[in-house]
Parts: C-alpha cells; sequence; structure tokens
C-alpha cells in the first residue's frame, strides 16, 4: 500500500482499524536469483536496490530472527559523511545522499532529521587535525564548517567550555549530519522491497552453504530448509566470521561489543549530534527527550550483546566532562550491539574467494550510517559482478596489499579502531 | 565480569588491559608471506570458549592467560601467561 496524507485520513475515519501489513512475510521458495543472508538494514536495502535499481526482483532475505533484531536497532542513530581517507570519504557521501532522498525513495517515513553533527576540538593540534578532515570534505563537495569557539558558544552555550584540562576550542561541523529512526529504517526497506517482491523470511538460519562439483555455492542450508540461489550475499555484520566459517573463511575481523545509553526524558537541550573530542562520547537527544549516547567498544571480544561497567563508567565520564549539568540526570536504559571490528576499521564489500559467495561485512561501529551506501553498493556488486567505484577499496584483499583504510592509524589491533 | 588474578586476587575489569586472542603464534623469521598474513591479519574470532592475553596493568602488571565464553563472558581459568604473553608484545 502506498502511504500518503490520504491514505492516513482514510485509515483515521475507521478507526485506523484497517491498515494493511507494511511487508509480506514470506515463506520460503525452492530457489532465488539472489539470496541475502541478515534481516538488517544493510540486508534489506540490498534487496532493495537489486530489485529497484538493478531489475533483479527474485531476491531473498533470509533473517535468524526478526528483521532488524540485530545491530539496526542497537545504534545510536547517528548519520554523517565526515570522514577523511580516499575510499570512506566519497562512499560515505554517497550514503548521505541516499539519506536524502531515502523517504521519498521508500514512501516510509524513516525520521531522516538533518540537525547537524559536530565534532569539538580540545587543542591546537586537533584544530589542525578537524580543519584538515573539513578539507578533504570540501574538495569533495561535503558540507563542513570549522568553527571557531564564539560560533561553538553561540551555537550549544551550556558546555563546560572552561574544562580545566579539556577547554573546548571550537568544532567541526556537518549540518547535512544529523540522525534517522532505526526501526523505521528497516520497515521502510522491508516496506519497499517487499513490495517489488523480496521474499523477506524470518525466523529463518542460515545453518551452511551447498555447492556444487566445481566448489560454487548453490544455496544454503537453513533452520526451514534448502534454499537454492544463483548468488548468496551475507549482511551479517557481528556474526561475519561465524558464517564466513561454514563456507571454509577466516576474515579479518574480531567481534566485540559496544554499548549505548538513553537517559529519561528532559526538555529539548542538544540542538544536533555532537561529540567530546578529548575522550570518546557521542550524543544526540531524540524527539522523545531522552538522551542517547555512547562511547567505546568495550575493548574484548564478544557475542553477548551486554557490555561491563568500566565502559559505561568512561563514556558517562566524557559526557560529564562536557555538561556537569547531566550529572542527575538518571539512565533509563543500556544496551550492547555486537561489531565487526575489522583490522583497519573499514569495512569490506567484496566477492569471496568461494564462487558465488558474495561480503558484507566489517562495519566496525559505523554501519548504520552507511546502510543506504551499503546496500547500493552491495547490490551493484550482486548485479554486476563489479565492485561499485564508491566502494573499489573495499576489498577483503587489501590487508594483504597492504592497502589499509585505518582513519584512526591504529594497525591490525580491531579493538583500538 | 570480574577477573580472579593469580596473583591478586579478584579484580574488577577496569584494571586489565586486552590483548586478544592467545592462539597466533609469532612465525619465525623468514616464514612465508601467507603465514605472517594469517597471524597479523586473520582471527578465528571464536563464539564460544577461548584462550586470550589479559594484562594487569593496574594491579600487578603480568600478563594472564585467560579462558573466557565470548557468548556469556564465563571466565574458567585464569593463568599466569609465562613468558608467552611478554613474546607476544615484542618485550
Amino acid at each position: 500500500m502506498k502511504y500518503s496524507i490520504f491514505s492516513l485520513a482514510r485509515a483515521a475515519l475507521s478507526g485506523h482499524k484497517n491498515w494493511q501489513r507494511t511487508w509480506r512475510d514470506a515463506t520460503p521458495k525452492d530457489r532465488y536469483d539472489v539470496v541475502i543472508i541478515g534481516g538488517g538494514g544493510h540486508g534489506l536495502a540490498t534487496a532493495w536496490f537489486l530489485a529497484s535499481e538493478y531489475g533483479i526482483k527474485n531476491v531473498a532475505v533470509l533473517e535468524k530472527g526478526w528483521i532488524g533484531s540485530g545491530n539496526a536497532g542497537r545504534n545510536t542513530t547517528i548519520i554523517r559523511s565526515n570522514y577523511g581517507l580516499p575510499g570512506n570519504t566519497g562512499f560515505y557521501e554517497l550514503s548521505m545522499k541516499l539519506w536524502e532522498r531515502m523517504e521519498q525513495d521508500l514512501n516510509y517515513n524513516t525520521m531522516v532529521s538533518q540537525r547537524g553533527v559536530i565534532n569539538l576540538y580540545h587543542s591546537d593540534a586537533q584544530r589542525d587535525a578537524y580543519a584538515r578532515r573539513g578539507n578533504t570534505m570540501r574538495i569533495n563537495g561535503i558540507d563542513a564548517e570549522l568553527l571557531d569557539l564564539a560560533a561553538v558558544r553561540k551555537m550549544i552555550p551550556f558546555l563546560n567550555f572552561d574544562n580545566a584540562r579539556f577547554p573546548v576550542q571550537g568544532g567541526l561541523l556537518q549540518r547535512r549530519g544529523g540522525t534517522a529512526r532505526h526501526d523505521a529504517v528497516v520497515w521502510g526497506y522491508a516496506h519497499a522491497a517487499s513490495a517489488l517482491g523480496v521474499d523477506i523470511i524470518q525466523n529463518c538460519e542460515v545453518t551452511g552453504f551447498t555447492c556444487d562439483a566445481k566448489g560454487k555455492v548453490t544455496g544454503v542450508e537453513t533452520s526451514r530448509g534448502k534454499i537454492g540461489a544463483g548468488k548468496v550475499g551475507m549482511a551479517v555484520a557481528g556474526s561475519s566470521s561465524r558464517v564466513a566459517a561454514m563456507a571454509g573463511l577466516r576474515l579479518p575481523i574480531e567481534s566485540h561489543v559496544l554499548q549505548a545509553f538513553v537517559s529519561e526524558a528532559i526538555k529539548p537541550l542538544i540542538p544536533g549530534v555532537m561529540t567530546f573530542g578529548a575522550g570518546h562520547f557521542y550524543v544526540s537527544q531524540s524527539d522523545k527527550g531522552g538522551l542517547v549516547f555512547g562511547g567505546d567498544i568495550d575493548g574484548y571480544n564478544s557475542y553477548a550483546q551486554r557490555g561491563n561497567m568500566p565502559v559505561m563508567e568512561d563514556v558517562c565520564e566524557g559526557g560529564m566532562a562536557l555538561m556537569p549539568m547531566i550529572g542527575r540526570v538518571r539512565l533509563l536504559r543500556q544496551w550492547g550491539g555486537i561489531m565487526d571490528m575489522s583490522m583497519d576499521g573499514s569495512p569490506i564489500i567484496d566477492k569471496t574467494p568461494v564462487d558465488g559467495l558474495y561480503i558484507n561485512a566489517g562495519w566496525c561501529y559505523g554501519g548504520f550510517k552507511a546502510t543506504p551506501g551499503s546496500g547500493f553498493v552491495f547490490a551493484h556488486l550482486l548485479a554486476r559482478d563489479v565492485p561499485h567505484e564508491e566502494a573499489a577499496r573495499f576489498r577483503l584483499d587489501r590487508f594483504r596489499r597492504g592497502a589499509m583504510i585505518d582513519e584512526k592509524g591504529q594497525g591490525a589491533q580491531p579493538n583500538l579502531h | 565480569m570480574r577477573i580472579v588474578c593469580p596473583f591478586c586476587g579478584e579484580r574488577e575489569l577496569g584494571e586489565f588491559t586486552y590483548l586478544g586472542d592467545a592462539k597466533p603464534v609469532r612465525p619465525e623469521a623468514g616464514a612465508s608471506e601467507d603465514e605472517v598474513f594469517d597471524y597479523v591479519y586473520l582471527r578465528d574470532n571464536v563464539a564460544g570458549e577461548t584462550n586470550e592475553y589479559w594484562y594487569h596493568g593496574g594491579g600487578c602488571r603480568a600478563w594472564l592467560k585467560v579462558t573466557r565464553n565470548t557468548l556469556t563472558h564465563e571466565i574458567s581459568s585464569v593463568e599466569p601467561a609465562a613468558g608467552a604473553g611478554a613474546a607476544k608484545v615484542g618485550a
């Protein structure tokens, strides 16, 4: 069904009792042209772009639980394209442009709100690094403004500017950045993909791959039976190593837990998204009023979807350093998601050494903002068998070639990215 | 998660720093490119019980070999990493 002011009025007149399901909960067929493993934002976006941009509509998305039950439902909903390295800069801007037209494309309110993202700097060296990143963005056609102290004071007057250890000196602002409603992104892609004939199959866990005599993947074995496939794409960040292991692959990835937090609702305070540059703390305020924030990963391998107290303390200290006034705000909820931490902090979108199997993985903790871009370039790869030009550097073999994309310069230590 | 250090007793997690999987062994000098690549970049990324190196920086400053379940965070054994931890970081 198509959503509009008229469909809303019609439903209102009948007491909102006649809304149809927004997408079909399908049962598996014997065979599809493309099977996507993982019904999160990336998997569903891939299926939608396959159907809408590349004309491949005989597609299934297989999800172990319910769609959006993984990291799509466990993030801090931030969208931005303020990356500094070749490979990342163009890709995240492609994603940003897709965010800007997502609601029209999908006919779904994903609550994309370009309320601005500001990264605060606290030293001369950090200012120079941000100036460089801002310049990189601008020569690539992306909006960026380097704000001095006076401009930040005007925009966010309530910060603790005179923190003795980490005084705020200014910030790098991307006005087109902001937030989006994470669940609506999942439902929106499911809605639009399902309308084009994509089968979304829940409670369907992949337990193995089927291969022909030459070793080419011919389908998947699942908890709901065998499903044949011309090509199989995996978009299961957090569990990539486990799924890849079924095909005999080892990946340059470790799974780590990242926590996120929501406070009780308070009056409108924080105008956009802001980050503390002297630690690791990022925060926005949801439309319901809660402060949504997070920081570093816990730092040890985990599949447990829950974290521990030291990081919680560290994140809250970052918040307190910026805004001592939030000290009496109570924490309402806290959760953990499992991140694919790659060896250079950047994603992998490529064919695998196994014929017919394609991988979309290694999103570290930047996967949400990449959702539309990831779907677009992964669909391109699946449809055309060549990488999209904006994802040409996200190759699986770049570690062997020494062509890392390491924004943080940490080297092959995944828990430090 | 709390770790029972064999030297200091039960301590809170914040005192420890994580290095990672204890399985990869640094290849000998003259090893092939494949072996070095495997050691530096590829991981088993085990879901379940695994051995790993932790450093007790907030206590005795010893390297420890911890057996921990990555699905539950349950720790089943903690041993001193007799030279192995130090060797891994090149000390």
